[in-house]
């Protein structure tokens, strides 16, 4: 595959990662923002490739890690309604809420269907229009566009039937929380190239100007990541804080503008819940006033609830990459993708499932 | 009776577990993943427990008069009912041929069970049946008993077939998959994910530039080839070929998982010697899937002595089902149970055994 296998070249890695030992005189903390890339780096073994003082950890970027234990209990609630079709993203099925998943509510009746596409559930609410659609929009920048364009898309068609449970959230924010955390280790931050294409990275200067640490906009191929350790490791040891693009064949300085202006006019930031990492404020996306009539928040009265993690899951701070999945006394025992004690274990793009997946052999010797 | 340390008691206090696992069935009991293989160890084997059904094969075996019987039943649900390069239809006769087939049977007949859905098109189940027909005729085999069902409309998707096929194994076959040694090569007769990506391409209405066609085929006379290649070569102690299965359903890493259980060895395979075509890679890409769990339904997984490798390779290269054929493994006995594979970056990770069906991801 064009513009794929070049990335995924194990000489040319190779070659890299013999340019980062070279390049490394100290031990330095990286950070992965996203989970697409931590499975990357798990799959094909990148870390064995660096030399032992640079140590990756793995930040907040799993969108179905990061969605409040209260928004999968409240589909839950929506999807066990007998008029609605509650339409989600596959990944988020067998994400436990309290005391069920999607797919045990389907078990028991509830009309739950999988989209590649929120305009998938905008074409489901047409084709039923005695049935109430609910798509279950979640993620971060990468995901907001066409969650935007399905509501607005419905708006312009006068569509009553359809509506969105939002749970949006935004990396900028979450990076300056754990910038100002106290606790931090992180001292350089590969961005998520997908939230990058959408938003570019200039959004990423006010940071590195803010905590003098420097952030390269990477992709997620090995070669993509590799890359982007070296130029970090280039920036730390020249003790520079620059912000960098390593991603350049999909994100620009500005990004994709349309995608942000659709954006804009149907969501507005607001404060957001983090699961495993608590309120971040101006962290998240909610739908404008004008859009109130496609807010399920609104139109369905869920009430506001509140619920508790499993005391045992130490997700939180496998998400601010303060612990490895692996310092769980509960990995691979109490908590594995059949029985998940929290979300990082079952998404694809959780860290805990990465390290579960791919890893667990390394782990046991 | 034993007396519990405070500690022991806290230590179960925390230890919560967030969902009741096993009250409902659900979607991924049927994946042919980790659910289904904890259905068949709490529900079907306590209850049927003999000694043909424990060895898990996907076809049993009997002896009947000193004749060695293969059975094997397998239900088809698949949807849509007509995709690229098949139909239920023709399906319905390949799966349970080919089950047989991995138990080295010479297929010989077939049950046919139709369950059909009110209001279904009697002209698309005069094309489903004519393709049964067809297929079988290809797989020389016959279809000599059968049975209808009509449900009400709404109580089934349109139509479900189960097929049941008899065949006869020949002396000195003698397959299973607890044979896998320390030192076996695994070999896969050709590409993989093209049955999987078919149905859900046809499903999604996805395009690609060239149509990915479904892989279903009947393969017992590949399976022919093999057992030729084999008969020659004499090992001490076991026969040279080990074990066949056809990685439907789960795909080539829950079979070889399965497998690796069964023999409690471990199975490490190089990821660069695995076929799969140019579309069926980029469908994956595409939609977050590895090939390693999409289903084929014309493949097979031959594990064979090392000293019979060379000879069963070249065999299921010849046959025009056989060409894409490779050597894409090695079984050992570090970590037994477990799959691993070789990355062309030098590294290892684990080919693991999914809960339940792969589910598309998210960005």
């Amino acid at each position: 595959m064009k513009y794929l296998d070049e990335y995924r070249d194990h000489r040319i890695a190779r070659a890299l990662a013999a340019e980062i030992v070279q390049s490394t005189t100290r031990p330095w903390v990286l950070m992965e923002i996203c989970g697409g890339q931590t499975h990357t780096i798990m799959r094909y073994g990148i870390d064995e490739l660096l030399p032992r003082g640079i140590e990756l950890v793995h930040g907040p970027g799993c969108p179905v890690c990061v969605t409040p234990l209260e928004t999968v209990d409240k589909a839950i609630a929506l999807a066990l309604h007998p008029e609605v079709i509650l339409v989600s993203y596959g990944d988020m099925l067998r994400v436990p809420g309290s005391h069920s998943d999607l797919f045990r509510a389907k078990a028991q009746g509830a009309d739950v269907r999988i989209a590649y596409s929120p305009t998938e559930a905008v074409k489901i609410a047409r084709s039923n229009p005695d049935r109430k659609v609910v798509f279950l929009a979640i993620g971060f920048e990468t995901t907001a566009p066409a969650n935007a364009m399905a509501a607005w898309q419905a708006k312009r068609e006068g569509l009553t039937n359809f509506s969105l449970l939002v749970s949006h959230v935004l990396v900028p924010p979450a990076i300056r929380a754990l910038m100002v955390s106290g606790n931090n280790r992180v001292q350089g931050f590969i961005a998520p190239g997908h939230v990058c294409t959408v938003m570019g990275c200039k959004e990423y200067e006010s940071l590195v100007r803010d905590f003098r640490v420097p952030i390269v906009v990477g992709g997620f191929e090995p070669v993509d990541i590799l890359e982007a350790v070296l130029m970090l490791i280039r920036q730390l040891e020249a003790g520079e804080a620059r912000m960098e693009n390593q991603y350049v064949r999909s994100v620009s300085y500005q990004g994709n503008v349309p995608a942000q202006q659709i954006m804009t006019e149907v969501f507005e930031v607001a404060d957001q819940k983090w699961r495993g990492i608590g309120s971040i404020p101006q962290s998240g996306l909610r739908l404008r006033e004008e859009y109130a009539a496609y807010d399920a928040d609104r139109i369905f009265d869920l009430g506001e609830m509140t619920v508790d993690e499993p005391a045992e899951c130490i997700s939180a701070q496998v998400l601010q990459g303060l612990k490895k999945p692996t310092d769980c006394p509960a990995f691979g025992m109490r908590c594995t993708p059949e029985n998940p004690l929290g979300a990082p274990m079952v998404s694809t793009e959780g860290a805990c499932a990465a390290y579960y997946h791919y890893r667990r052999h390394a782990v046991a010797k | 009776m034993s007396t519990k340390t405070d500690a022991e008691i806290k230590f179960e206090l925390s230890c919560p577990t967030p969902l009741p696992a096993k009250d409902t069935i659900l979607l991924g009991h049927g994946s042919g993943g980790k659910l289904s293989a904890e259905l068949i160890r709490d529900i079907f084997l306590p209850a049927f427990q003999n000694p043909v059904l424990a060895r898990l094969d996907d076809q049993a075996i009997v002896n009947v008069n000193g004749q060695r019987l293969a059975i094997t039943t397998d239900s088809f649900v698949v949807k849509p009912l007509f995709f690229p390069g098949g139909n239920i239809g023709s399906l319905a006769v390949h799966g349970t041929v080919n089950d047989l087939a991995m138990g080295g049977a010479t297929p010989l007949f077939l049950s046919a069970a139709f369950i059909i859905e009110e209001g279904f098109s009697m002209d698309e189940l005069r094309r489903v049946v004519s393709s049964l027909r067809q297929a079988a005729a290809e797989a020389g085999v016959q279809v000599v008993t059968g049975d209808t069902k009509v449900v009400e409309k709404g109580k089934g998707d349109g139509l479900f077939i189960n097929t049941t096929g008899i065949g006869l194994v020949p002396e000195g076959v003698d397959l299973s998959a607890d044979r896998a040694r320390p030192g076996d090569k695994v070999i896969l007769s050709g590409s993989i994910g093209d049955h999987g990506i078919a149905i859900l391409a046809q499903r999604e209405g996805l395009e690609f530039e060239t149509q990915i066609q479904s892989d279903s085929a009947a393969l017992h006379t590949l399976v022919a080839e093999i057992l030729g290649a084999t008969s020659n070569i004499t090992l001490t102690a076991t026969p040279a070929l080990r074990c066949m299965r056809d990685p439907t359903r789960g795909g080539v890493s829950s079979t070889l998982n399965e497998i690796a259980e069964r023999s409690r060895v471990g199975i490490e395979l190089v990821e660069s010697s695995l076929p799969i075509h140019e579309e069926v890679r980029g469908a994956c890409e595409l939609l977050g899937l590895d090939p390693l769990y999409v289903a084929n339904e014309g493949k097979l997984i031959a594990i064979v002595a090392p000293e019979a490798a060379d000879a069963v390779l070249q065999a299921i290269r010849h046959h025009p089902l056989g060409a894409e054929a490779q050597i894409i493994g090695t079984v050992h006995k570090e970590n037994p149970g477990l799959v691993t594979m070789r990355t062309p970056f030098g590294t290892t990770r684990i080919v693991d055994m999914l809960a339940g069906d792969q589910l598309p991801r998210i960005c």
